[in-house]
């Protein structure tokens, strides 16, 4: 077992952990915060997407010992005294999702994009996203939300609380 | 009718807040006191004969609790029943033990079960399981597994064949004796791999005290569920709860009962503790269903003008190595009962034969065997189009079965229910600009660039359906559905649905059908589906039958509640109940809207019964039990608009236009989603995805690595427009919407790339439509 200490969604926890246990799993089981999916086992899927700090990362490719002393946010912490953050509003504005399992990462992967190009071309947000896989959408109201949200961002407008 | 803008309206989702914040709760996320965890140790071979299992080792490994074979089971748990016995096809229905007994039969058949404290435990020891197999020759392709000599799967299924069903109308030989021009090709459709993102999982818990057995489980029909593992496990249905929370999207795959759910199930009740099952991504390839895989071979007999006078033909569907729980009404009656597509073809003979290989099961897949039958006849209809140097909308304009003629029986015997063909094909035509698009196809030729345009007009069945035809075509179910609408004395209402959505949205337009008929604010109204304790009945999502069926069931309950509401306002204000009116969620006596109860009071006073009509009871709830007179049939129009790399044969999408007819519209921002997925799906398998076994039965495409489902990057964007065409056999004038962009996309992207290789005199090319594929040919420098 090794001692790790991560701060997650601003709570810093303490765990002994087996040297193979994956991030997500130490997300999901060990910390119990199951917004984070699973959807596959070759990294393709993007479904396990959390930002450690600040960066997005598939949470599947990472052993929680490489985590260690990080700060990680994971969907749980993104929205803030109940506001949502407004990639979050956006996919919800624009039907960007369906059955919602890809979302959490997807909604992760955007956050960071925005915070890198915060003015992006469809083409560049196609890009950005093309390690997140959606069954369901099509993608094509992924790419309005992410607009959505960036021209929220850029409008330094508050986020509206949820209707 | 209240005037209203809540049906119809694009409303935000209500299922949203909890999805986009993490707080929803899948299979997967749910935990039990005392859980423990079963792994799956899973054959590498297609076709062996288990010789030998030693699980010693296993159980001695740390952490393992139990260990169980075929061999535990048999007496125990039976087999894995299908639930699709399609009649005057000689159907053949092996058994299919849960866990393999004595033979395995495609590569992921299950052959031991191990139970572990820890999912990382169960796996580590499936490893130490030791199994000896001695192979058997291995047959992947259904046409060659019906030849003489060809590896037998079955003992008691002879050539492998599982069915010869044909379905036939009109006199085929006499359309082909008049006919003055035939068409012939042979088509592949290939194998598909539904690939929700999230795989399936099961938690199942036994009470022994009460001999209650609670099975969560990834499905698109807990009540299915019930039933089939209540016949699985010799238990009384009503001891079984099983509940499908969250659902990570299904496309098929999480309709069918599967030997996992009932080997959790039957653990759970054996070793006294809740047993978890959670499939990887590499099982789910190899143990969820597949879908299509035809071998079609398909005549057309027509006149020199277009005009289409009969259809003939053959298709091998490959069913894998056992019966799925629908899969043998998936290649026929959705499928092959649909062969003459939007025409009016006089004549079809048509056969389907159903083959055993070692393969994954094969089953329903997004569209179910009618983007097949969209695909071979839209395929067809344009190679007739180019042999007659027709253009391909003019023949399909000169063959559409026209406006009037609805409902209108074709040849198979199906009785389309109402359509308006050309007017879809209208605006789709408006949409592309298509005569400015075919001169700029004419110049861009010119510089030798390669632009193409494909159409497909399709039409499908869908909204399964009435509960006879369902018995009279073999489907061991019915097919109505039920909806519950119960009002709270404070006024607030939830309702049930016996469909259960999972990812369609019907939580929002369920609600939005409430809150029109009712007056009651959207956010008065909770809807609940999937779970078999709260939910009297009903048979589940799929075959776009949720808002057609259970959408028409909960109006039916709304307006039954209403006329309750009624008679009670009547009494309350001294009126007769033909004297009242019900104005924006009030009751009113008849031009005196001084004199009127809001539905809240009425429920309040239902509830409290201090004061009631005579003969009426108390309570403001009421059940509806919908069993459509007929299915619906939605159609329309999508183009797809391609360029061609000419150095790599890398076929862009440049444009494609989806113009559907679902009939009444709920929430269009709700069923363009529908749309754009669907779409994505039918384009995929047009240009990327296949699955592809080797020789030996081998999966060569087991995950995500080698499996192309489509990124943001290779999509476009997609333009959806309507008309909208009612439906007769619903009160709502409902269709459905569910499948129809995958039903439809196919077709119009291989028609497009065979008309931009067109000017190169490629007739046909088989999918994927891979860059290797197109490169080759190419003119090389």
């Amino acid at each position: 077992m090794s001692h790790v200490s991560i701060t997650v969604n601003g709570k810093t926890y303490q765990n002994d952990v087996e040297p193979r246990l994956l991030l997500v799993h130490y997300v999901r089981d060990v910390l119990g915060l199951t917004g984070t999916h699973i959807g596959c086992d070759t990294s393709q899927c993007g479904a396990c997407t959390v930002l450690i700090d600040g960066e997005s990362v598939k949470a599947c490719t990472v052993f929680a010992v490489q985590a260690n002393g990080t700060s990680i946010k994971t969907i749980e912490g993104l929205a803030t005294n109940g506001q949502l953050h407004p990639v979050q509003e956006g996919f919800w504005e624009e039907h960007g999702l369906q059955c919602g399992f890809c979302t959490p990462g997807m909604i992760l992967s955007v956050v960071q994009l925005l915070e890198r190009n915060p003015d992006p071309s469809e083409a560049e947000i196609r890009h950005a996203i093309e390690g997140n896989l959606c069954r369901c959408t099509g993608y094509h109201n992924i790419v309005k939300a992410v607009q959505y949200a960036a021209k929220k961002l850029q409008s330094g407008a508050v986020p509206s609380a949820a209707r | 009718m209240a005037v209203s803008k809540i049906f119809g309206a694009a409303v935000k989702r209500r299922e949203d807040p909890r999805l986009i914040t993490g707080r929803a709760t899948y299979t997967d996320d749910v935990k039990l006191p005392n859980l423990a965890y079963v792994a799956f140790v899973r054959s590498p071979h297609a076709h062996a004969r288990i010789t030998r299992i030693d699980v010693s080792r296993a159980q001695s490994a740390p952490g393992v609790v139990a260990v169980v074979t075929g061999q535990d089971l048999v007496g125990k748990v039976n087999g894995i029943p299908t639930a699709w016995l399609i009649p005057n096809s000689d159907l053949k229905t092996p058994t299919h033990p849960a866990i393999a007994v004595d033979t395995v039969r495609y590569v992921g058949d299950a052959v031991a079960a191990v139970v572990a404290e820890s999912r990382a435990a169960a796996s580590d020891a499936t490893e130490l399981v030791d199994v000896e197999y001695d192979p058997l020759p291995v047959v992947v392709d259904q046409e060659k597994a019906t030849q003489p000599g060809a590896p037998q799967l079955h003992p008691d299924v002879p050539n492998n064949v599982a069915f010869r069903w044909t379905a036939k109308g009109g006199d085929v030989d006499a359309a082909f004796r008049a006919a003055e021009v035939t068409i012939k090709q042979r088509l592949i459709n290939q194998r598909l791999i539904p690939n929700a993102i999230e795989t399936r999982n099961t938690v199942a818990q036994y009470n022994p005290g009460t001999g209650d057995l609670t099975v969560t489980i990834t499905s698109q029909n807990p009540h299915i569920h019930r039933f089939l593992l209540s016949v699985i496990l010799g238990l009384p249905e009503h001891r079984i709860r099983v509940v499908a929370p969250e659902v990570g999207g299904g496309f098929g795959s999480k309709i069918h009962c599967y030997p996992e759910e009932a080997v959790a199930s039957f653990l759970a009740i054996q070793l006294d503790r809740p047993i978890k099952w959670t499939e990887d991504r590499r099982e789910n390839y190899l143990a969820t269903i597949h879908g299509r895989d035809h071998i079609t071979d398909l005549e057309l007999a027509a006149k020199r003008d277009g005009t289409i006078l009969g259809i003939r033909g053959r298709t091998y569907a490959n069913l894998g190595a056992y019966l799925s729980t629908a899969a043998p009404g998936i290649p026929t009656i959705l499928h092959g009962l649909m062969m003459t597509g939007p025409y009016q073809i006089a004549a079809q003979d048509y056969e389907v034969v159903g083959v055993f290989t070692n393969t994954t099961p094969v089953d329903a897949y997004r569209g179910a065997g009618r983007p097949e039958a969209t695909y071979a006849v839209e395929r067809l209809v344009d190679l007739l189009a180019a042999e007659i140097k027709l253009d391909p909308v003019e023949i399909r304009r000169k063959n559409f079965i026209p406006k009037s003629a609805f409902p209108h029986t074709v040849a198979s015997g199906l009785v389309y229910d109402s359509g308006d063909y050309d007017a879809a094909l209208d605006k789709a035509l408006q949409m592309v600009n298509y005569q400015q698009f075919r001169s700029e196809q004419a110049a861009a030729r010119q510089k030798g660039r390669y632009l193409g345009i494909g159409f497909s007009t399709y039409v499908e069945i869908c909204g399964l359906g009435p509960s006879a035809v369902a018995g009279a075509v073999g489907f061991q179910g019915g097919l109505w559905d039920n909806a519950n609408v119960r009002i709270h004395p404070s006024g607030k209402a939830t309702v049930f649905t016996g469909t259960s959505p999972h990812g369609q949205g019907e939580e929002t337009t369920f609600a939005q059908i409430v809150a029109e008929e009712l007056g009651l604010p959207l956010d008065d109204i909770e809807v609940v589906h999937g779970d078999t304790a709260r939910i009297a009945m009903g048979w589940g999502t799929y075959g776009s039958r949720s808002t057609a069926v259970g959408g028409s069931a909960m109006v039916l309950a709304a307006r039954k509640v209403k006329e309750k509401a009624r008679i009670i306002a009547a009494h309350l204000l001294e009126a007769s109940p033909e004297d009242i009116e019900f104005v924006n969620g009030r009751f009113q006596v008849k031009g005196v809207p001084e004199r009127s109860k809001s539905i809240q009071d009425i429920a309040l006073m239902a509830n409290l019964a201090w004061n009631m009509p005579k003969g009426i009871e108390p309570g403001l709830e009421e059940s509806s039990f919908f069993d459509p007179s007929n299915f619906v049939y939605p159609f329309g129009t999508h183009v797809a608009i391609v360029e061609i790399d000419p150095g790599t044969g890398v076929v862009k999408l440049v444009r494609y236009v989806a113009v559907d007819d679902c009939g009444i519209v709920i929430n269009p921002k709700i069923v363009d989603g529908q749309v754009h997925g669907g779409v994505a799906q039918g384009v995929a398998q047009a240009l990327w995805e296949a699955a592809v076994y080797d020789a030996n039965g081998q999966l060569l495409t087991g995950s995500l690595m080698d499996y192309a489902i489509p990124t943001a990057e290779v999509l476009p964007s997609i333009e959806t427009a309507r008309t909208e065409t009612p439906s007769p056999v619903n009160p709502l004038g409902l269709k459905g919407v569910g499948e129809t962009g995958t039903i439809a996309s196919t077709p119009a992207v291989v028609n497009a790339v065979v008309d931009a290789l067109a000017p190169l005199g490629v007739r046909h090319v088989d999918m994927p439509l891979t860059p290797e594929k197109i490169w080759r040919l190419l003119p090389k420098a």
